[in-house]
């Protein structure tokens, strides 16, 4: 390995060659100053355009100021990271930013949580001395994502999201000079492109220029119509990061306060998407079951692997690019809206009330989830299964605005019965838990022998594409799981070349699966965050009592009273669907 | 944006150069270029086929087709007229007879008039400084052109 020595203010530091003044300064503790720099350990996210020039530091001996995110250290160099040349330049340059940002702060969803904002504090800018035009953009306002381009700053952390992580390639910069601006092809708005809503880019954004659409208002205008029962569901990724927006640790496991606060803010039923998460693997385990059956009783039509469809994102994805490949995911429902869908029927009825007196909220770590809310064959004659679809983050406001001490709240459990649910519904939270679910039902009802081990440490990780060989007793069976879309569209083009030996595939959207969604609080390039949600996903399994899917108590009943068995007539009607060729056709 | 449907000729035309290209998203520039020359101008539609055929975002297609004045999703005049921007042709006044154009069709540079006769665009030296200030029309040249001869040149088009 070849190193190189350097001083940085003062101090000896001996790093590989390649490292880069910024990372350097960060092994003796200096944290360079910067603003579209962001790089997230063990994903493919790296972004350093070098273009904001606020990181800048004085490189002895250079005649320029250097940019500390794109220098690599070189042997002897001298550096200085607060001269007076630096810190000038430094606020120099963030004058100029802000001179062509509008002065909103006080009212963006932002305030508080923004970078551009805290580097301003930072840097103790107290005036903009420079005056001029301000570059105005249309507003593109989409069912999940909101883009208010006055508020960029040009940093392309959206682009690396959506182009090289995602791979969905819906964002470039447009444009030049003055007039550049980030959208879509022929500027149209996010609801005509081909995104796919996962929110990445809105995770990344250091500024308001990318938000989540708030329907928190609609929310409470539902808890106070007295004519509204009003059902909260909860997805298993939010209670391992929602305390992270009241200051706790992150990691820190919040389900009782959650549960507490959503009682607190008035809702008549306080549900969780866990027990809809039992029940999708119900579905979709027998799904994968009879596919496998078919494949080994020799059907050559039967379509393996059998990929998960929980996640809409990933959804999305696979119908604007994937067209072709539209049969082989599960035709399973994603948990939010298996949840609505029995609500609205099993529950509606034993409320004996009109599905259309029922409204269902459901709290998601995810941006998609708004948007597969309010896809039309999720709705019965115009009334949508799951009415409103909230983030995590927007929960946590609802929260702060009822002057609710959550740190102080007691625990409290979920309602019955669509708050039961089991440790398999629990890892639905992170990549790789579905199949881990999943197998440990396909397991036993294939085998017909209890499982000697629940965790399946060999489908856990943080690895972008990671694979097993479960033994199914005497039947091995190949498990593939991809996390981000990038990843996705790898092991989907190996399908497509039939190189693929998979019989499942996990796949989630986004980097470290809902742990790490669109909805969830900013994590500000920091992934050790995501890990330690991870971490609350799997002790939560571990603490639970029953940990397996098929033996969540309410889940039996609700097949004995209502369902009758999985993937029969009932359960198709009501927690399966299909999916549409989106792709763009060019008329010739 | 209205959908214009591509003819099927073209549109072969289009991929062949594509993998005369080697379909490398890297020769995007060279291909457009040449689509340009093939179809006048760039509309949606070839740029989506570009990005297609090059395994490129349409995103990015038009990333670039924006940033180069060059590239133009207007389809040109009949007569299109290029007035030079270059330095000599600047002093001697071109911005003046530019302005004069600009009015009397009353379209803006990269615009075409709406009968589809004639469009603007500025150029940079035609290399004939010593005509400053040019003006093209078609393959025609016109030197020491003056504000007041602005109408003319158009009438001769009418």
């Amino acid at each position: 390995m070849d190193i190189v020595q350097l001083t940085i203010d003062n101090k000896k530091v001996v790093v590989e060659k390649g490292t880069t003044i910024l990372e350097a300064a960060k092994t003796i503790g200096v944290d360079i100053p910067s603003l579209c720099y962001m790089k997230l350990e063990d994903t493919n996210f790296e972004n350093k355009p070098g273009g904001c020039r606020v990181c800048v530091v004085e490189v002895e001996g250079r005649r320029n100021l250097a940019p500390a995110c794109k220098t690599e250290c070189s042997e002897g160099m001298t550096v200085n990271t607060h001269s007076v040349r630096v810190v000038n330049a430094r606020r120099t340059v963030m004058e100029l930013i802000l001179s062509d940002h509008p002065f909103e702060c006080l009212v963006c969803a932002k305030s508080g949580d923004c970078e551009l904002q805290s580097l301003a504090q930072k840097l103790g800018i107290r005036e903009i001395k420079y005056t001029g035009a301000k570059s105005t953009y249309k507003g593109d306002e989409s069912p999940a994502i909101i883009r208010d381009m006055d508020k960029c700053i040009m940093c392309r952390r959206c682009e690396t999201a959506c182009n090289d992580v995602q791979t969905v390639g819906v964002l470039s910069a447009i444009n030049r000079g003055f007039e550049s601006v980030v959208a879509p092809a022929f500027e149209m708005d996010l609801d005509h492109s081909t995104c796919t809503f996962c929110g990445q880019c809105v995770a990344v954004c250091p500024t308001g220029a990318l938000t989540e659409r708030d329907s928190s208002s609609k929310v409470m205008d539902a808890i106070v119509n007295p004519t509204k029962t009003v059902i909260v569901q909860t997805a298993p990724a939010v209670r391992a990061a929602l305390g992270e927006e009241f200051g706790m640790e992150p990691g820190t496991s919040v389900t009782g306060k959650m549960v507490s606060a959503l009682r607190k803010l008035g809702f008549d039923y306080v549900f969780d998407t866990d027990f809809a998460a039992d029940l999708t693997i119900m579905e979709e385990g027998t799904e994968l079951l009879d596919r496998l059956s078919k494949h080994l009783a020799g059907d050559k039509d039967v379509k393996l692997p059998i990929l998960t469809s929980c996640c809409p994102g990933w959804v999305n994805f696979f119908e604007h690019q994937f067209p072709e490949m539209i049969d082989i995911p599960s035709t399973a429902k994603s948990p939010q809206q298996m949840f609505g869908a029995i609500a609205k029927t099993y529950f509606a009825d034993q409320l004996k009330q009109k599905r259309e007196d029922v409204v269902v909220v459901s709290v998601m770590p995810c941006l998609a989830k708004k948007y597969e809310c309010s896809r039309e064959e999720f709705a019965v004659n115009g009334d949508p299964d799951v009415n409103i679809s909230i983030s995590t983050r927007e929960l946590a406001q609802m929260i702060r605005n009822a002057n609710l001490n959550f740190e102080a709240l007691d625990d409290e459990d979920f309602d019955k019965p669509l708050g039961e649910s089991t440790g398999a519904a629990v890892i639905f939270g992170t990549t790789g838990g579905v199949i881990e679910a999943a197998v440990r039902t396909a397991y036993e009802v294939h085998t017909k022998k209890p499982l000697e081990r629940l965790d399946f440490e060999e489908l856990r990780g943080m690895e972008g594409i990671r694979s097993a060989t479960i033994d199914f007793d005497g039947l091995p069976i190949n498990i593939g799981i991809a996390h981000g879309l990038g990843n996705a569209r790898k092991l989907l083009e190996d399908i497509k070349a039939g190189k693929s030996e998979f019989h499942a595939i996990e796949i989630m959207a986004c980097p470290g699966g809902c742990i790490g969604g669109g909805g969830q609080p900013y994590h500000h390039g920091n992934v050790d965050i995501l890990k330690k949600r991870q971490r609350a996903i799997y002790e939560e399994d571990k603490g639970k009592v029953l940990r397996k899917s098929h033996e969540n108590p309410f889940i039996q009943k609700l097949y004995a009273e209502f369902l009758g068995e999985p993937c029969g007539h009932k359960s198709h009607e009501l927690l399966h669907t299909h999916y549409y060729d989106k792709k763009k056709k060019i008329e010739i | 944006m209205a959908n214009i449907k591509l003819p099927a000729a073209k549109v072969d035309e289009l991929k062949e150069v594509c993998k005369k290209f080697d379909n490398d998203g890297g020769e995007l520039i060279n291909v457009l270029h040449a689509a340009q020359e093939m179809f006048g101008y760039l509309p949606a539609e070839v740029q989506e086929l570009v990005a297609e055929e090059l395994n490129v975002s349409v995103a990015h297609v038009y990333g670039v087709v924006t940033f180069y004045s060059f590239f133009s999703m207007i389809p040109k005049g009949q007569h299109p007229i290029s007035i030079c921007m270059g330095t000599a042709c600047y002093v001697r006044g071109a911005e003046k007879v530019l302005d004069e154009f600009k009015k009397h069709l009353n379209v803006k540079v990269g615009e075409t008039t709406d009968d589809g006769k004639f469009s603007i665009s500025c150029l940079r030296c035609v290399g004939a400084c010593g005509l400053a200030p040019v003006v093209t029309v078609g393959e025609r040249v016109y030197g020491r052109v003056a504000p007041e001869d602005v109408k003319g040149i158009i009438e001769e088009y009418l």
